[in-house]
């Protein structure tokens, strides 16, 4: 099917735009839809700090910027020209929430999730010895199957074996590199354990005591000491074609190590840690300590640092920043910005079982996160890019990552149409396709999602590189094709419409069309006028922006 | 408002009109373009001398076997098949680098490097950052400090202030992809940047719907990501049709400097490192062709293959720098990620060897023909004061002027002083 884009949809859209409603506190008429009372509750905590601080709201976001963004977020790709059209053309007053229950059932979802977890676990660039399948596999089921998040973490945690016939064990084998009976073998797991899945940056206190909080050194030779009986096992095989022997698998095994672990002291002085969560020791020996740790973090910690830790993160995910920044230095050092908001939310993540797309839901479903993202006088103080706290009172600007980029080039302009086949075959044409903007995009696994960090090889690469030199030479099948092709696209007007929805999700505005198609007689033929209009978008600072 | 929009649809988009036709003149006039660039090169040249400082890293990606290159220990079991030759510096090195001996009075070896990371990976980061790898943070490497420090000041300078020639170099880590290298191949293609097949005329046409669609995007106040995107795509367009581009033909030399580079791949990769730093970039890193790795028949491979490209290659490049006047504003450094076992293997090969190696330094106004440090006789440990990459950067920044108190801050708020606290060798600067 192809987009149906007439001028009733441009003056339904056009009348949508002038009736966007206004939060503010005395009047909260808008609403996605649902009817959770938590998304009241996490409406009326935010709209307190904006009365606290004096700022207004910006206003809500036009269903075009909304559902683009919400695609992103959950799907990882922006909407083809058909999903906008369907949206626009909905009348109903629950189709936002809607929307985010579909996508929450679309297996992109889960192939997006799987995307973010395994670039948190274990980087984008695969370390030797790491099975990148392996993890994906582990997750995708996971996500798949909606699985507790905390049972999750308990696999990631307590994870032996082969590291494809039990993926989860990647995460820990990604961090172990070098001699296993190094002092430093098991620092980069424990930094890592820590950070990502408790959301504590204990790795300050390797070396000292925490500068800015109560966390004293051994507080990180204790979770170290829970690692200790943890080693890689790399096997090889002999390749009869070179005759040499080559790389088999890795397992994750366990290591014969008991009692204490002996760490330096600034001033010289040894001393010894024995595996403590979070006050509780243990110091017995003959216990399996890595089981231990999973049990702890995953239903045993009263309070509750794993929810704690991935609230945070996908409010982070969602919303551009989360209640502490970083997002992954929770602690006594670092006060939330809404305190309280963490802790119910997290406390409503455990009643509902760890429930990672009840998460996402709530999140999606609430007034901050339907706002526009521009913002005006009354608010342009919440700038948390200037450092500020955010407020959340207008969407903050995400760039895309590597990842959803090229899924939403795919989108707008179908050269995947030909990438037909079983997952595993299309899985790894993508990711041939993909490398160019890995290496180019890829950067840091770290960034906030709202830092803009272009580069050259960037631009060159949307300029002129050849997937974008394909979606623009207007073959058979490509997306540009169908709407030169199509003669339901009456005239220019339809078809500029049409590049703008499939690109930007957005219609174009009357001054826009008005320029473009100037400048579209100024080209020597009308085919070359709309493959250098194509390029423009896909090229644009809007196309690039999660916004 | 018709008459200001007609004003930003000729001058917009990140070109000047003038700039433009500029180019557009030289196109497809190579030999005029070529002639026309060399004398901008000198005059470039000219300014350069006076005061841009740069430096040149010539990687020897695997671990070159320095004990038989810049440490040999004749006598010893561990010794080897080469004998040392004497050169213009107050120490020896091998017989096999016959060219490179005649020019060690500007340069110098450091021999007591003792650095710890004897794994691939490990020691890339560790050589290229001064920092071992951290799970929390990712360093930048030494040449995106440089092109952050004093590439953001060369104003003049239309393309990246940090170019890696045949091979991708490491991360800008917080100090983002704006100081990532940039990669080129060998031969100087840049992907992506080609003009091929499309006119100036076209490319205008584009550059102004592009134009329209983000003026209205940055009109619509979202933040400032709008406007930095719309910076880098004045500078890459900027870049495709700049005249520096040409730093990047090596083949645009004259036969007899191709000569006296060895007229060999990495030869021609050193001319266009020179090129570019003629050209006010101040950091080039150069993949040496053929890799390092020499777990087996090193003895061969390095007599035959590696060090005598190694040593035409880097003669010629210290005898043109000196030559041209650059040798005192451009530091050369050579190293890998560690050097290699001085026990020799069954397969006569050496392994991976961190504790006692050593690295090739010199021009940018170093002290030349010194040998810092020593190992004892059979190459196993360092018997003098040792140094640490973060020594070696902190020499190279204090000879590119860059002050060693600077301080960055990484992402999550944490300074760290560059070069990791390491200090200048005092035997090079003194």
């Amino acid at each position: 099917m192809l987009p149906k884009i007439n001028n009733m949809v441009v003056l339904a859209a056009l009348a949508g735009a002038l009736s966007l409603p206004r939060i503010c506190a005395a009047d909260t008429e808008f609403s996605t839809g649902s009817s959770d009372p938590l998304i009241q509750y996490i409406n009326e905590q935010i709209t307190q700090t904006w009365e606290d601080n004096e700022v207004e709201p910006s206003e809500v976001a036009s269903d075009a910027e909304w559902l683009r963004r919400v695609y992103l977020d959950i799907i990882g790709r922006i909407p083809s020209a058909e999903e906008v059209d369907e949206f626009l053309n909905d009348s109903s007053e629950t189709k936002r929430s809607v929307t985010i229950d579909e996508l929450l059932a679309h297996p992109d979802y889960v192939r997006n999730f799987t995307e973010v977890w395994t670039n948190l676990l274990i980087g984008r660039n695969t370390p030797d010895g790491t099975s990148r399948p392996g993890m994906q596999k582990f997750l995708r089921e996971s996500f798949a199957r909606n699985r507790p998040w905390n049972e999750i973490v308990y696999d990631l945690v307590t994870a032996e074996g082969h590291f494809e016939e039990n993926g989860a064990v990647n995460f820990i084998l990604a961090q172990l590199q070098g001699n296993a009976n190094s002092e430093d073998y098991h620092v980069e797991a424990t930094a890592k354990l820590t950070r990502v899945l408790l959301g504590m940056q204990v790795q300050c206190t390797q070396c000292h005591d925490h500068p800015f909080n109560d966390w004293k050194q051994n507080q990180f030779w204790e979770f170290n000491s829970f690692l200790r009986q943890t080693r890689r096992i790399d096997h090889e095989r002999y390749d009869a074609a070179s005759g040499q022997m080559v790389d088999d698998y890795s397992e994750l095994s366990y290591r014969d190590f008991d009692g204490p672990v002996y760490y330096e002291m600034r001033n010289g002085l040894v001393q010894v840690a024995f595996p403590n969560y979070l006050g509780e020791s243990f110091e017995e020996r003959g216990i399996n300590r890595r089981e231990k740790l999973g049990k702890m973090m995953a239903y045993e910690d009263e309070s509750q640092t794993v929810a704690r830790a991935m609230v945070n993160r996908t409010w982070a995910h969602f919303m551009g920043y989360g209640f502490t920044r970083p997002v992954d230095d929770m602690g006594p050092h670092n006060t939330p910005s809404h305190p309280e908001l963490l802790d119910r939310l997290s406390d409503e993540f455990v009643k509902s079982g760890y429930d990672v797309k009840q998460l996402i839901r709530w999140i999606c479903n609430t007034n901050a996160y339907n706002l526009t993202s521009q913002f005006g006088e009354a608010n342009e103080f919440d700038n948390p890019a200037a450092g500020e706290v955010p407020l959340f009172s207008h969407m903050y600007v995400k760039t895309m990552t590597a990842e959803q980029l090229y899924d939403s080039l795919l989108v707008a302009t179908n050269a995947h149409a030909s990438g037909a086949g079983n997952y595993e075959r299309s899985e790894q044409q993508r990711m041939r396709w993909m490398q160019d903007y890995l290496r180019i995009f890829g950067g840091n696994e770290d960034d906030e999602p709202t830092l803009f960090s272009g580069s050259i090889p960037q631009a060159l690469l949307m300029m002129n590189g050849p997937l974008v030199q394909k979606a623009i030479d207007a073959e058979k099948g490509s997306y540009l094709h169908s709407v030169l092709s199509n003669t339901s696209f009456r005239n220019d007007s339809a078809r500029i419409q049409a590049l703008f929805v499939s690109s930007l999700g957005r219609l174009p505005s009357r001054n826009e069309i008005t320029q473009i198609k100037k400048l579209m007689q100024l080209s020597r033929d009308p085919l070359t006028a709309y493959q250098d209009l194509y390029w423009a978008l896909l090229n644009s600072n809007e196309f690039i922006v999660n916004h | 408002m018709s008459q200001q929009t007609r004003k930003d649809r000729t001058t917009h988009a990140g070109m000047t009109r003038r700039h433009f036709m500029n180019h557009l003149a030289l196109g497809g006039a190579s030999t005029l373009g070529a002639a026309h660039f060399l004398s901008t090169l000198e005059a470039n040249a000219a300014q350069v001398q006076k005061n841009q400082k740069s430096c040149i890293l010539v990687w020897l990606q695997g671990g070159a076997p320095t004990i038989d290159m810049w440490d040999l220990k004749p006598g010893s079991k561990n010794g080897g098949e080469f004998q040392p030759i004497s050169t213009r510096g107050d120490f020896e090195i091998c017989e096999h680098l016959p060219e490179i001996a005649k020019e060690m009075d500007s340069m110098s070896v450091v021999r007591s490097l003792s650095t710890r990371e004897a794994d691939h990976e490990r020691g890339r980061y560790y050589m290229h950052t001064s920092f071992v790898p951290n799970p929390t943070v990712v360093h930048p490497t030494f040449g995106s400090v440089v092109s952050y420090e004093l590439g953001s000041k060369r104003k003049e300078l239309e393309i990246p202030s940090f170019v890696s020639i045949g091979g991708g170099s490491m991360s800008p880590g917080f100090l983002g992809m704006t100081h990532a290298p940039f990669v080129v191949d060998r031969r100087g293609q840049i992907q992506n940047a080609g003009m091929d097949g499309m006119d100036q005329q076209r490319l205008r046409q584009r550059l102004q719907m592009l134009g329209t669609i983000e003026d209205g995007f940055i009109r619509s106040e979202r933040g400032d990501i709008g406007q930095a995107h719309k910076d880098v795509y004045t500078k890459a367009v900027n870049l495709m049709t700049s005249e520096q581009m040409r730093a990047f033909k090596a083949d645009d030399e004259p036969a007899e400097v191709r000569e006296m580079y060895g007229s060999h791949e990495f030869g021609n990769t050193l001319i266009m490192a020179r090129r570019l730093v003629q050209t006010g970039v101040p950091f080039v890193e150069v993949q040496f062709p053929g890799g390092w790795d020499l777990h087996n028949d090193v003895f061969n491979t390095l007599r035959t293959q590696r060090l005598p490209m190694l040593d035409t290659g880097l003669a010629g490049l210290v005898r043109d720098l000196k030559q041209r006047g650059m040798l005192d504003d451009t530091c050369i450094v050579v190293m890998g990620e560690f050097g290699r076992t001085p026990r020799i293997n069954q397969n006569v090969g050496r392994d991976h060897w961190a504790t006692s190696w050593s690295a090739l330094i010199g021009g940018g106004g170093l002290a030349g023909g010194r040998a810092i440090g020593e190992t004892d006789a059979d190459g196993l440990r360092v018997i003098s004061e040792s140094y640490l990459p973060g020594d070696l950067w902190a020499t190279v920044a204090h000879a590119l002027r860059i002050p060693l108190d600077t301080v960055h801050t990484s992402k999550r708020g944490r300074p760290m002083k560059i070069v990791n606290g390491g200090q200048p060798i005092q035997g090079l600067i003194g």
